[in-house]
């Protein structure tokens, strides 16, 4: 059974791992979520294309595309993190390396999200 | 113990070397008895779940059940365990879930499972492929970092899973 720990409020100073575990679950639940609201819209096409077109503008509002660039940190995070997990899980020895890995994972990150939040960033700005 | 917010063993760590003012807290996911003192009952109780001890029905030799070299260097760095718990109680899995058997039984089963002069692998990969044993590690790093003993604790818990996927000992 869970167990809440006695004194909340102080937090256990882990390193990469531990945070970047944090990270990944957040951003994977992020994702899910953003999954049953996709499943929902996408369904929407049994009632017709005028419903299914409609619900789908909602995706224009500003605010929603402020979200989406906010899922596409969430997702790209969640994917190059998992790589590293995957790769940590199928080869034990890459476990002695795993915080150069994670040096890699945000390397890549960084490489990867500055051009899509840029151009993301740019489709937001003319929504206004 | 917690010593400024990690798993440290207060025999090896030198207040120099602390940042004051230093913050020290019973060790986590462990009921606390008073202070300090935790009660280590369900961290040996997951320890002793492994088997971890030499299992060998075969009849004994007249001399050592001898070992190569390289079939020592295989276990070597589990053998330096020596239960401190500060793996387990740096787990965040752990913390949230007492079912799970934990880091340091499982480099302890590790210690047995390759050890060529065992004959219990089978049966200890079978109660860690379960789902409270090595799967649940969701490699944190946590134990590795806090292991005093420096074990690559988290390499020794994908091993055993590889083992339990492969069975390649």
């Amino acid at each position: 059974m869970a167990r809440l720990p006695e004194r909340l409020g102080t937090v256990y100073k882990g390193g990469q791992g531990q945070w970047s575990w944090a990270l990944h679950r957040i951003s994977g639940v992020a994702v899910l979520l953003f999954l049953f609201v996709h499943i929902a819209d996408t369904a929407l096409v049994g009632f017709g294309p005028k419903f299914y077109n409609q619900v789908v503008h909602a995706y224009h509002n500003p605010v929603i595309r402020l979200l989406e660039i906010g899922l596409a940190a969430m997702v790209l995070f969640h994917a190059l993190n998992g790589l590293r997990i995957i790769l940590i899980d199928f080869f034990p020895k890459m476990a002695d390396y795993h915080k150069q890995l994670f040096q890699i994972v945000v390397g890549l990150y960084i490489v990867l999200i500055v051009p899509a939040v840029f151009f993301m960033g740019r489709g937001f700005i003319r929504s206004l | 113990m917690l010593i400024n917010g990690v798993n440290r063993l207060a025999c090896k760590v030198l207040i120099k070397d602390l940042k004051q003012p230093i913050k020290i807290e019973p060790i986590r996911g462990l009921k606390v008895e008073k202070d300090l003192v935790v009660d280590m009952e369900p961290f040996f109780a997951q320890y002793r779940k492994v088997l971890p001890f030499l299992v060998n029905d075969e009849p004994a030799p007249e001399r050592e059940r001898l070992q190569s070299p390289e079939e020592r260097a295989r276990f070597d760095d589990t053998t330096k365990c020596i239960l401190c718990a500060a793996c387990t109680t740096s787990c965040p899995v752990y913390w949230s879930d007492d079912e799970y058997h934990g880091p340091a039984a499982i480099v302890n089963a590790h210690r047995f499972i390759f050890d060529s002069r065992d004959r219990a692998a089978h049966e200890r990969l079978e109660i860690l492929g379960d789902a409270e044993g090595a799967f649940k590690c969701r490699t944190t790093f946590n134990c590795t970092d806090a292991c005093p003993r420096g074990i690559h604790v988290t390499r020794a818990i994908q091993e055993v899973k590889q083992a339990i996927l492969f069975e390649k000992l």
